[in-house]
């Protein structure tokens, strides 16, 4: 006879019982061993496989690259294993994914956020590649691709430019003209608002739009040079020709959308959809919200106005999505087999195949199944002097999405107290910058 | 099992006719063991395991955190944390636009938590408690948005407030310019739209509480103020309401809870935009992300458990000293 704590009689039996019925705990908490044992063994993958990190989870990207996947495997025999993300769980994870075991190869972005990435030993050189493809590119694309050490990191696919979009039947109805100046394009406002038109359509729910509106208007008041010293934290946020960026864009505000940061920018593409706007200043992919052929037809844009003519209209934003090494590959030699295909003008055409709302990266890639708006960004792009990569990718991601995004939001809203905006930003970005 | 008797249910194996279950294989000899070695190492993993568990994802995580707070860090490898004492703190005090709104946006949604849906749960609660016909449906009708989960709610609320396709803007004609009303942009406007929906759930949650509460408040109670003489409200105020006093300090600890982990409505409403930020969706900023800050976001979630234990402390303090008292 035993006895419990409780000084009751209690059998050996019950013990036994309660025990057993615990066991199965214990048994879980070896289970997890078993498990992770598991998913190491799962690992020898031959070395006929190439694994990649996707982030297109849309449909119509997610076919795209699976094409061209194929493609690769027909003709070169090495099979391509495509892990695919949630696109916004693949960034918020790039961190701990790039540290942990990631695949051979991954899509990524060009500009500061994959330099970033390149400085931090995250990913490997590929200026072996580069020696190959290299001709397909324009000099604008090379410089996207080099990480700050000044080696190729990056193979480009595609890309698509920032413009001022309109609908040709509106221009057509009230006989606008195509502004290419900052007076016309002002006159053009005036003039929109006494139609009854909003003059610019805009929403900045996201609050990365707003991002796009500052960019513009700094490259063509201050110069592509500018925006790079400015967006690598070197020039100050409270220099004068910061604050004249501020002032020109406050010059029209009245001429935008009330109550931009409410609404999503696919509301405020719908604005223009329905007539009921006269411009919208977006990237291209705002022509995925024209679901009717006819509207879609009627879309078209033009570069942003020039404002200083010693620049001109030279720059052109065209955030530029590729793909890149991992740090350790597994299968070295097939990744840069895969690179390389990726790099060719063919493989670009595929995936444009599937998804008409982007253009190649690669001045090679045959146009001819283009529509006439992809035709038109591509000349603007192939034109441009230089190529900038929106706010949020040529500079330090934590400074744009936890200080720009809020001020910005904060002065489209409410325009006045720039100079204690400015100084805000300034102190905050010197820490951000400070922090390694 | 041992013998036929305690075998036919499992409940009988625990309280066996005394004498019965004497083991025959094993005659205990002189100190009698109470656990042999097996059960011994069954208990010690049953014990160990979770505490293990406990320690490592509860308390070093916490502590983890706090030692973070005090440096930079942006996740990539260790050898990269660099120790800035004091300056996150200093930073999120005295640079940080968004900081002191977030702690008064925090204030403001105790303090309208426990003025909105706290009196109005209380004054449901009564009446259902009055057997009113239908009273069910009304329960079930209050109960059922604490059962949808915040970002649903968000969801929901947001096709109400739509600056330009919501219910209420078309209704009133608001979405025209000249006379817009941006209820998710316009920081006058936003944190209240917001309250209004929490405060929405909120009312179902207090009435079930009190609901509660009122269903153990003894019927005597009440004739007994009746036989004084007291009308309705006499009798609530001196003598129901005081036999609440358990119910108002579980909702107290409910509403501070909820108004310092408020975040998924908002997170889905505008992110946080300005007039709404919130020390919860501070943190996840800065945390979440490439390139993250993740010793500043640090910094803010140790704010925020400074907050929490302010609260906490005294509270618990409250608590065992009235139970030491009883």
């Amino acid at each position: 006879m035993h006895h419990s704590s409780l000084g009751r009689p209690m059998p050996g039996t019950s013990r036994r019982t309660v025990l057993r019925g615990l066991g199965g705990t214990a048994l879980l908490g070896a289970g997890i061993p078993l498990l992770s044992a598991c998913a190491d063994s799962s690992e020898s993958s031959g070395t006929k496989t190439v694994t990649v990190g996707s982030n297109a989870s849309d449909a119509v990207p997610k076919k795209g690259y699976a094409d061209v996947y194929a493609a690769f495997t027909k003709q070169s025999g090495i099979a391509v294993d495509i892990n695919t993300k949630d696109h916004n769980t693949f960034q918020e994870q790039i961190n701990t994914y790039l540290q942990g075991t990631p695949d051979d190869v991954f899509q990524w972005f060009a500009g500061y956020r994959m330099q970033f990435f390149a400085a931090k030993g995250l990913a490997s050189p590929i200026d072996d590649v580069w020696k190959t493809i290299g001709g397909n590119f324009p000099s604008a694309m090379h410089d996207l691709s080099k990480g700050q050490d000044g080696k190729y990191y990056l193979v480009p696919l595609t890309t698509s430019p920032w413009a001022v979009f309109y609908r040709k039947s509106v221009f057509q109805q009230y006989g606008y003209e195509v502004p290419t100046t900052w007076d016309a394009y002002l006159a053009l406002c005036k003039r929109m608002k006494k139609d009854g038109l909003v003059p610019i359509a805009y929403g900045d729910k996201d609050a990365w739009p707003a991002m796009g509106s500052f960019d513009q208007i700094n490259f063509r008041l201050n110069g592509y040079d500018f925006h790079v010293e400015l967006m690598a934290g070197r020039a100050s946020w409270t220099d004068a020709k910061v604050r004249k960026v501020f002032d020109t864009w406050a010059e029209t505000l009245p001429y935008h959308q009330e109550g931009a940061v409410g609404r999503t920018w696919q509301d405020a593409a719908q604005t223009l959809v329905a007539k009921k706007a006269g411009m919208y200043m977006l990237g291209m992919f705002v022509a995925q919200q024209f679901t009717d052929k006819a509207d879609l037809d009627d879309l078209d844009f033009f570069a942003f106005p020039e404002i200083d003519p010693a620049y001109g209209q030279d720059t052109v934003e065209a955030p530029t999505d590729g793909i890149m090494l991992s740090k350790k590959p597994k299968n070295h030699a097939g990744s840069v087999k895969l690179l390389e295909f990726l790099g060719t003008p063919q493989a670009e055409e595929i995936y444009l195949k599937a998804d008409p709302s982007l253009i190649a990266a690669s001045t090679k890639a045959d146009t001819s199944g283009y529509s006439a708006l992809q035709k038109k960004g591509y000349d603007m792009i192939a034109q441009a002097k230089h190529l900038t990569q929106f706010m949020d990718r040529d500079s330090r991601p934590d400074f744009t999405s936890t200080v720009m995004q809020p001020a910005l939001q904060k002065f489209i809203r409410d325009p006045k107290g720039i100079d204690s905006l400015l100084s805000s930003i300034e102190r905050q970005k010197k820490t951000i910058f400070a922090s390694g | 099992m041992s013998s036929d008797t305690t075998t036919k249910i499992p409940e009988a194996a625990a309280a066996p006719p005394p004498g019965a279950a004497t083991p025959k294989r094993r005659v205990p000899q002189g100190h009698q063991r109470l656990l042999t070695r097996r059960d011994r190492i069954a208990l010690g993993l049953m014990a160990g395991l979770p505490t293990i568990l406990h320690v490592a994802l509860v308390w070093v995580t916490a502590l983890a955190s706090i030692a973070l707070a005090f440096t930079t860090w942006d996740g990539i490898g260790f050898d990269s944390i660099q120790w800035v004492g004091l300056r996150n703190f200093e930073e999120l005090f005295e640079q940080n636009p968004q900081f002191w709104p977030a702690v008064e946006h925090n204030v403001i949604w105790f303090v309208v938590l426990i003025a909105l849906p706290t009196p109005l749960g209380l004054f449901l609660a009564v009446q259902l408690d009055k057997n009113i016909r239908f009273s069910r449906v009304y329960q079930t009708a209050f109960f059922l948005p604490v059962v949808l989960s915040m970002a649903v709610i968000g969801f929901v609320w947001q096709l109400v407030y739509n600056p330009d396709t919501g219910l209420i803007n078309s209704i009133i004609g608001a979405n025209e310019p000249g006379r817009y009303i941006d209820w998710i942009g316009d920081p006058d406007l936003n944190l209240w739209a917001i309250l209004i929906a929490a405060s929405w759930r909120h009312t179902g949650y207090m009435m079930i509480l009190y609901l509660a509460g009122l269903k153990g408040v003894d019927p005597s109670l009440r004739e007994a103020s009746a036989l004084d003489g007291a009308n309705e409200w006499q009798t609530f105020k001196n003598v129901i309401f005081p036999t609440l006093r358990p119910t108002n300090t579980v909702v107290l600890v409910v509403t501070i809870i909820e108004a310092l982990r408020a975040f998924d409505l908002v997170y889905v409403f505008n992110k946080g935009a300005e007039g709404t930020e919130l020390l919860s969706i501070l943190v996840t900023n800065n945390i979440i992300g490439e390139s993250s800050r993740i010793g500043y976001g640090s910094a803010i979630a140790v704010v925020l458990l400074v907050i929490s234990l302010a609260v906490i402390i005294p509270y618990l303090v409250a608590t065992f000293r009235k139970e030491r008292r009883a």
